[in-house]
């Protein structure tokens, strides 16, 4: 694949507080994530995977290094530049606190593109549409707390993927949902990365992590460890597939 | 791993041929343990001197034997079903006697051999997972044995996470400024 990264973190680095309170979160790391990859952070509590995340988001300025978002280098863009180009070309995914719970599942989605300027009507028209790739049409114009939590975290992958926004950054999406309902989150996030988009995943679960193409291992700050899935297998895969 | 049992557990719903009781066998396990025909009716002849199953019938043109249970065998087999397997204990489990060799032995970086471990089993969870991606729900056999391959390696990278912390932990309390502040 020779697509342009959609996400590329160069060399960054990150450190709170001042000479003796001085603590490195990160230690320049490097990663990019192309359409259509999904890529998995691990690592210990503390070990900068959040940090790492909220820099590709454009959450955090790194002290050190670059982050480029669509090519875009974040570091020269005003505080304005930033947050459109966060609405724009980021979405997120987190543990809980997703959706508004005073707007319906299709008013959520839809709140971005309206935000962007893009009239209420055709807003609502993406919306549907985004529900629909994501299974869950029928819920449309339901509430959050009418809705499952696996369904309330499918309608918030439907709105970090509406508009021409294609990356997204989730931060344990599964963290509060059972077994099943998690894998079915991931299917799905794995669904929309085959369809092109590139996503960047948080999650302390071995089992969800080995969706991912790639997965990067954070210890102290640092990638000490990256695997793909082209290990020698130890069974005989083929027959299974 | 019990050939003998999911012979029996085939044969339940009637009587079979040994080539066919292979291909369930694969079937059924999606094929993540292989048979060799051998096998089969080495065990198939075992059960038969035990008085599990019986040669149905004469043997066909080709001399094969339909093999069918005899009360023995179902009562065997229910038996099977209905005692949970025990929790067996590995006394040579290679894994933990490496890394109990690699933490006390001088020259080794433990912290490496559980890296290396690591990488290995999450690349074997991430095949695995693809694998699962393309078996179809409603192939429930298939189904829970992968998930079974999956949830097992999951296990060993979990334990492996807590090794590197436990490695890390005790490095940190040898050097803790060293680790604190850089």
């Amino acid at each position: 694949m020779t697509a342009n990264p959609v996400l590329e973190v160069r060399n960054a680095g990150k450190v709170y507080g001042v000479d003796e309170t001085l603590v490195t979160a990160l230690h320049g790391a490097s990663l990019s994530v192309a359409p259509g990859e999904l890529v998995a952070v691990r690592g210990a509590s503390g070990s900068g995977k959040s940090t790492l995340l909220h820099l590709a988001g454009g959450l955090d300025a790194p002290s050190t290094g670059d982050v480029l978002v669509e090519g875009q280098s974040l570091a020269g863009l005003s505080r304005k530049d930033l947050a459109r180009l966060r609405r724009r070309s980021i979405g997120y995914v987190f543990q809980d606190l997703n959706l508004v719970p005073s707007l319906t599942a299709a008013e959520n989605i839809a709140l971005p593109r309206e935000l962007d300027g893009t009239s209420a009507a055709e807003a609502r028209t993406e919306a549907l549409a985004a529900l629909a790739e994501v299974g869950l049409r029928e819920v449309a114009d339901r509430f959050p707390d009418e809705m499952s939590g696996g369904q309330q975290q499918r309608v918030a992958i439907a709105r970090a993927l509406i508009g021409p926004r294609r990356l997204v950054l989730a931060d344990e999406p599964t963290g509060a949902l059972d077994s099943e309902t998690g894998e079915g989150v991931m299917r799905l996030l794995r669904a929309r990365c085959d369809a092109g988009a590139a996503c960047l995943l948080v999650t302390h679960e071995p089992r969800h992590s080995a969706w991912a193409d790639r997965v990067v291992f954070l210890s102290d700050g640092a990638i000490v460890d990256e695997t793909t899935a082209d290990a020698p297998a130890v069974l005989d895969l083929g027959a299974l597939t | 791993m019990s050939i003998k049992h999911g012979l029996l557990a085939l044969l339940a719903p009637g009587p079979k041929y040994g080539y066919q009781l292979k291909a369930e066998f694969e079937a059924t396990t999606g094929s993540a343990w292989p048979l060799n025909i051998g096998q089969v009716y080495s065990t198939l002849q075992r059960l038969e001197k035990g008085g599990q199953i019986e040669a149905d019938g004469v043997p066909d043109d080709d001399g094969r034997v339909v093999y069918a249970l005899t009360p023995a065998g179902r009562e065997e087999l229910a038996g099977w079903f209905h005692s949970p397997i025990a929790q067996e204990s590995r006394p040579r489990d290679e894994l933990a006697i490496k890394l109990a060799m690699a933490v006390n032995t001088p020259g080794v970086e433990a912290r490496e051999v559980v890296q290396a471990q690591r990488r290995q089993a999450m690349s074997s969870l991430q095949s695995l997972t693809r694998a699962k991606a393309s078996v179809p729900d409603e192939d429930l056999a298939r189904v829970m044995v992968v998930d079974s391959l999956i949830f097992a390696v999951e296990a060993e990278v979990s334990w492996l996470d807590r090794c590197e912390a436990r490695l890390r932990n005790a490095r940190t309390a040898k050097t803790p400024e060293k680790e604190a502040v850089q």
